[in-house]
């Protein structure tokens, strides 16, 4: 399967990146390249063969429902690049 | 004093001989770090940190620290510059576990690929690290700075983090021990993720005594990381046994063909007639689909990827570009603070798991997979080990594959099918190339059986002298 410029402008768009019409090209031609190369897989046989999800043997994680001390405000805060009183800031989403 | 040149197990020793102090063997290193580090440029932000943490109270024997490790008071920035000036409102799992064993970590981050995205140290926003056997090759990656800066004599020792290879090809490339412990046995939590179902955090250390003492620190079950396993962890140096009489080994053919440098093989197989030499019994096995697992990983580890990078996004940490509208910021702040080899990987994980393709390439990948697992399993049923090379070559020159993203891949082609199995393996010293450059012995083993990785590996290391050649700087 290939991937053309359309294809990646797409997915760069899904993945909130946006690209210059430079690196746009450049890209689509090497995941072009690396897909080429990944395709090897579909000539296995993979019908009837399980997925794995867990590499190991896990059991679902339980715990009580109990309140546990979390990050104090002002830690949670302490990187944000915008805030004010106890929120993060963002430009505004709403008409 | 030159006590940065000793292993942390001869310097525990001199504490408790009190010969030498904690005090001194961190003015020993700071001298070290800043003699040598112009050249290797292990570290990252020197000017702006602090070199001990967490205060400037000496404990125990400083561990060096990937950049991917979260360290409260420290920044932590996956030399990444959508992360610049992250300061970590906590510490990882591993970090406290240090402080908690009586030890103390540098405050000065050791450099790696963009959020351990290569195998080179070259796609980090501070520049590439160079190899301290030849400051012209690459280091590996993306743990390029640990392995570095031991190697170097800049660190005592110091922690990694290995999803395809990143411990031991860069342990490999730059002459140290590289251990990758078994997904599970290490906890995750303050590791900033790349690929989850893949990622473990291990040690780098100059022999493989230290090895088995910081797994002893940094083992062992953790409620804050639901993939942690828990099973008890023994004490790992009561493996430090010299005997591989009955052990028994099995060298998959499929690692032996074309594409592995003729020198680095000549190299290996003298390695396993001297683990021959000393008992350990050898037989050749088949891993068939090994062939299957570069693209399996570049599906499932990107994949993985462009889930965890989507919290980048400007509104928490980190970079945030000027923009009008929410999308326009996310889009922007992600194409200014991601470097290239992120882009792509963040472009191919989304494209993997878009409407359309999601069985094609996902879904088959974790199908694939499962065969790379049983593969191993089977061999596992009869072998103790399996023993190959870490790296299909030497360290090669800084720039050379940065054009060809496919080829840097490909030199993960001998520790990546370990990730996908989720086993342990470490990468011990194993020889020199003409050229001077270290060459690394791999040796996978069973899950959760770490101890015996290290009494082979310590048996191997007790009879060869590699690990005590050190480069010239």
């Amino acid at each position: 399967m290939s991937i053309d410029k359309k294809t990646v402008e797409d997915v760069a768009h899904l993945s909130r990146i946006e690209l210059g019409e430079k690196e746009l090209e450049k890209l689509s031609g090497q995941l072009e390249h690396i897909l080429a190369f990944i395709d090897k897989l579909s000539s296995l046989n993979t019908e009837n063969i399980a997925p794995t999800n867990h590499i190991l043997p896990l059991n679902n994680v339980l715990r009580k429902d109990e309140p546990q001390s979390s990050l104090p405000i002002k830690k949670t805060l302490q990187n944000a690049p915008e805030k004010q009183g106890n929120s993060f800031v963002v430009p505004k989403v709403i008409e | 004093m030159e006590l940065y040149k000793l292993t942390a197990h001869e310097l525990l020793k001199k504490i408790k001989n009190k010969e030498t102090t904690s005090e001194q063997i961190v003015s020993d290193l700071t001298k070290r770090i800043k003699g040598v580090d112009a050249k290797v440029q292990a570290y990252v932000r020197a000017s702006s940190s602090t070199l001990l943490a967490p205060d400037s109270k000496p404990n125990g024997i400083p561990v060096s620290i990937k950049d991917n490790i979260c360290t409260d008071g420290y920044n932590t920035e996956c030399c990444s510059k959508i992360l610049q000036g992250f300061n970590p409102p906590y510490n990882a799992t591993v970090i406290n576990k240090i402080i908690a064993s009586g030890n103390s970590f540098l405050g000065l981050k050791c450099n790696m690929d963009e959020f351990a995205f290569g195998s080179s140290t070259e796609n980090s926003c501070f520049g590439p690290t160079h190899n301290p056997w030849n400051l012209d090759c690459v280091p590996g990656g993306s743990s390029g700075g640990s392995a570095a800066a031991v190697a170097a004599d800049e660190a005592i020792w110091a922690l990694g983090s290995d999803t395809g290879g990143s411990i031991r090809q860069p342990a490999s490339f730059c002459g140290v021990v590289g251990l990758k412990p078994t997904y599970g046995r290490v906890s995750r939590y303050g590791l900033i993720a790349f690929a989850s179902s893949l990622d473990q955090i291990g040690p780098l250390t100059k022999d493989v005594q230290d090895s088995a003492f910081l797994m002893n620190i940094i083992s062992g079950y953790d409620a804050h990381d639901s993939t942690s396993i828990n099973i008890p962890v023994s004490d790992y140096t009561k493996d430090l046994i010299n005997d591989a009489k009955g052990l028994k080994v099995g060298i998959p053919k499929e690692y032996f063909v074309e594409g592995l440098d003729s020198e680095i093989k000549a190299i290996v197989e003298e390695a396993i007639n001297k683990l021959k030499s000393l008992g350990a019994q050898f037989k050749e096995v088949s891993l068939p689909h090994t062939e299957y697992a570069v693209p399996v990983y570049y599906i499932i580890a990107t994949a993985e990827a462009s889930s965890n990078l989507a919290r980048f996004d400007g509104v928490q940490y980190g970079l945030r570009a000027k923009a009008e509208g929410l999308v326009d910021m996310y889009k922007k702040t992600r194409q200014l603070g991601f470097g290239d080899e992120a882009k792509r990987r963040i472009l191919l994980g989304t494209f993997a798991l878009s409407h359309g393709y999601y069985d094609a390439y996902y879904l088959r990948a974790l199908k694939v997979r499962t065969l790379i697992k049983q593969d191993f399993d089977n061999v596992f049923k009869d072998f103790d080990y399996i023993i190959t090379p870490t790296s299909p070559t030497a360290a090669f020159g800084i720039g050379e594959k940065m054009d060809d993203p496919l080829k840097m891949y490909l030199s993960d082609i001998y520790t990546i099918s370990v990730n996908l199995a989720g086993i342990p393996a470490i990468s011990v010293p194993c020889g020199f190339t003409k050229k001077g450059l270290p060459v690394g012995l791999q040796i996978l083993g069973k899950p959760f059986n770490e101890g015996m990785l290290l009494r082979l590996a310590y048996t191997y290391e007790q009879n060869t002298a590699w690990h005590k050649v050190k480069p010239r700087l």
